[in-house]
């Protein structure tokens, strides 16, 4: 074989590169940077910055509503989230009423709640309540505008919300500082449909990469005051509040596979250019 | 008859939520939250008939001994798993999800890991179909790729130390082009959204009833 | 004792099973089909447990015990509707089933009119409307009409709807490749969590 061939061969195994060698590659590339635990600081961006000066702002005693509309498919980077959110909330002795959307993701906003709750010394039914979560999407965002006992008469686990001190006089959105979703998709058009339009409630909203960029048109709009995206907006939170957690580990792994990425298209766009060019020449010859 | 109570009912119930959003007083008002509060009811009752589909198939395999039927067999006891760790949970500790329950148990061990890496090994794809398939055909794909590049460079610490500002080049492309595009999908999508559910009002589009 | 095990027990079947669904990445097998039908089956199960006791027991049993008079007697409207919705199972009365179908159809429509007019269209419509005092706001009206006409199909793209809607694809491919940029992302963010579980929870090197 001439060296020209041996070339032309190489660039064609290059393109046509078994995907294993790839998956190798992007999970060493996810693994080492945690392993080593290399650091990283990200600068803070200004929807992330809005979030966090809106529940900066609110004053003592405000309630805040959590709606866990996420699960297990979304956690790594909406519950860094959800904690450092709820850390935020009780570090400035808010209160916090949980519920939720999505019925598979409820254990992880309690988990997150008992979780922070514990590190506050904060007490159930005294700062916090958790509602459960009913069926419905729309109809439940519309209903909890008028009376949350219409549909959540009793709490979680069956207590009626009325013998808890923190539920007196709370009835609907009115008396709420500001609702946070944390979503993995399509309820958080509901929440801007239903209760921001509807009832003027303040929203903010900790998304899925995946959604976060259709949700930058509601922020602008002013139909949002801050959103998070992604494990970047769960590290810019962290770092805001002091609290590092899996979203700030998660950049150094998080850069290394961006860059692994971006490279691999260069060299597909490369090696697919080249063999073209060459079958071009082939052909001509 | 078969299909003209169901649009009547359809009209009634669409009606009544229009009007009800002009009218929000007593006695609509009062109305429209029981009317809601039936919808939630209803709703999560039409999860049984998924399930129960699912369940039927799997049941008559496992009994049948048909291809795969150890696969069923798994299924349903998985299931069953569930159903026993839930109830327990729901009347020993009051709700299946107190972190008491045994159902946190399956939940952490069995349904968090099944499904956080369902979705996690799709990076593995994306890694592997970026590189084969991303390719600057022509200048639509070209603008696609610089777009995803930029991006992708402005939200990772790495990107800001090769040039100090990306981030505010990806925050500009978010909250310029991006926004200019996306409002336009957003607003053609929506007035097909309203238009839809009209038709459905009026009786106009039945495929849900057919 | 018993706590401690299972603790460690939990552990090493949650690994398993993670192991198990990436062991799909090699190629398809046995251990990951198991894994997968354990996924849908404990799924199921959950279906079953929400319905069951986030739904029936708070909204209907608890309602009906503590209710007199009208308030409870008005559950029979919802009652009869979720049985009318189950008879979807029986194909000779499945017809019946169309009736709660046309009530929630009903709703949601009833309910996505005024949502998407009140709570999509007329603000994004009316925030488009910015002051032209700077060459941002302009981009955004520009991208936002000729978005609009590139989608519009009903008459030819030519003379000057061909050049909006050309310009109309420039802003669609730059905000797909921001979303193929957000979704690396995010796809290499769960990998992150299910890594750092491995890593952390189950051979504690992190």
């Amino acid at each position: 074989m001439t060296e020209k061939e041996r070339g032309a061969t190489f660039l064609e195994k290059l393109n046509n590169l078994d995907r294993r060698i790839i998956f190798v590659l992007v999970f060493c590339l996810v693994s080492l940077p945690m392993i080593l635990k290399l650091p990283s600081q990200v600068t803070i961006s200004p929807e992330v910055k809005k979030a966090y000066d809106y529940i900066e702002a609110l004053p003592e005693h405000s309630i805040v509503m959590f709606s866990v509309d996420y699960d297990a498919t979304s956690m790594p980077e909406i519950q860094p989230m959800a904690l450092a959110m709820m850390r935020h909330a009780f570090s400035r002795n808010l209160k916090i009423i949980l519920t939720g959307q999505i019925a598979i993701g409820m254990p992880l906003g309690t988990q997150a709640m008992e979780e922070t709750a514990a590190v506050y010394g904060k007490k159930y039914g005294v700062d916090y309540i958790n509602l459960g979560y009913r069926p419905g999407y729309q109809a439940v965002i519309v209903a909890m505008g008028r009376e949350f006992r219409d549909l959540f008469a009793n709490d979680y686990r069956g207590t009626p919300i009325d013998n808890y001190p923190m539920m007196k006089g709370v009835h609907n959105y009115g008396n709420l500082g500001c609702v946070v979703v944390l979503a993995h998709g399509g309820t958080v058009e509901n929440w801007i449909q239903y209760a921001q339009s509807r009832f003027g409630v303040k929203l903010i909203i900790g998304t899925t990469a995946v959604g976060a960029p259709d949700y930058y048109s509601y922020l602008q709009a002013e139909q949002l005051v801050g959103l998070l995206g992604g494990m970047r907006g769960a590290a810019e939170y962290e770092t805001l509040v002091k609290a590092p957690g899996l979203g700030l580990l998660a950049m150094a792994p998080q850069s290394w596979v961006h860059m692994a990425i971006l490279g691999l298209i260069l060299l597909g766009n490369v090696t697919f250019f080249l063999v073209k060019r060459k079958a071009k020449k082939v052909e001509q010859k | 008859m078969k299909q003209r109570i169901p649009l009547a009912i359809s009209f009634v119930a669409g009606m009544f939520m229009i009007v009800s959003f002009y009218i929000p007083h007593p006695p609509l008002g009062g109305m429209e939250q029981k009317v809601l509060t039936w919808f939630a009811i209803v709703t999560g009752i039409s999860m049984i008939v998924g399930v129960e589909s699912l369940l039927r198939v799997n049941f008559s395999k496992t009994i049948h001994r048909r291809k795969g039927w150890g696969y069923s067999v798994i299924l349903l006891a998985g299931c069953v798993l569930t159903l026993i760790t839930g109830t327990i949970g729901q009347f020993k500790y009051g709700s299946p999800v107190a972190m008491e329950s045994p159902f946190m148990y399956v939940y952490e061990t069995m349904i968090v890991p099944l499904q956080g890496t369902m979705f996690a090994i799709l990076s593995f794809f994306i890694a592997s179909a970026a590189y084969r398939a991303f390719r600057a055909r022509n200048l639509a794909a070209t603008l696609l790729l610089l777009s995803a590049a930029l991006v992708m460079l402005g939200r990772v610490p790495v990107g800001e130390r090769i040039y100090s500002h990306f981030p505010q080049i990806t925050e500009w492309i978010m909250n310029v082009p991006q926004i200019g595009a996306k409002r336009g999908i957003m607003i053609g999508a929506y007035l097909g959204a309203a238009a839809t559910s009209i038709r459905i009002i009026l009786g106009i589009e039945r495929s849900y009833i057919s | 004792m018993i706590i401690s095990f299972l603790h460690t027990f939990g552990v090493w079947l949650a690994a398993f099973l993670t192991l198990a669904i990436m062991s799909f990445l090699y190629k398809d097998n046995v251990v990951y089909k198991l894994a997968e039908y354990l996924y849908v089956g404990v799924s199921a199960g959950f279906w079953l447990i929400y319905v069951l006791f986030f739904d029936v027991k708070p909204m209907i049993v608890d309602t009906w015990m503590n209710n007199t008079g009208i308030d409870r007697y008005m559950l029979i409207i919802p009652i009869v509707l979720g049985i009318l919705m189950l008879t979807r199972m029986v194909p000779s009365i499945s017809y019946l089933s169309r009736i709660a179908i046309a009530f929630t159809m009903g709703i949601s429509a009833g309910l996505g009119v005024m949502g998407a007019i009140y709570g999509m269209i007329l603000p994004q419509v009316k925030a488009t409307m910015l002051p032209l005092n700077n060459i941002d706001n302009l981009l955004i009206i520009i991208g936002v009409i000729c978005t609009i006409v590139y989608f519009y199909f009903s008459k030819e793209h030519k003379g000057i709807i061909g050049g909006t809607a050309k310009i109309g694809i420039v802003y669609v491919m730059i905000a797909f490749g921001a979303a193929f940029g957000y979704t690396v992302m995010a796809r290499i963010s769960l990998l992150i969590g299910r890594a750092y579980f491995l890593f952390h929870d189950w051979l504690g090197i992190i």
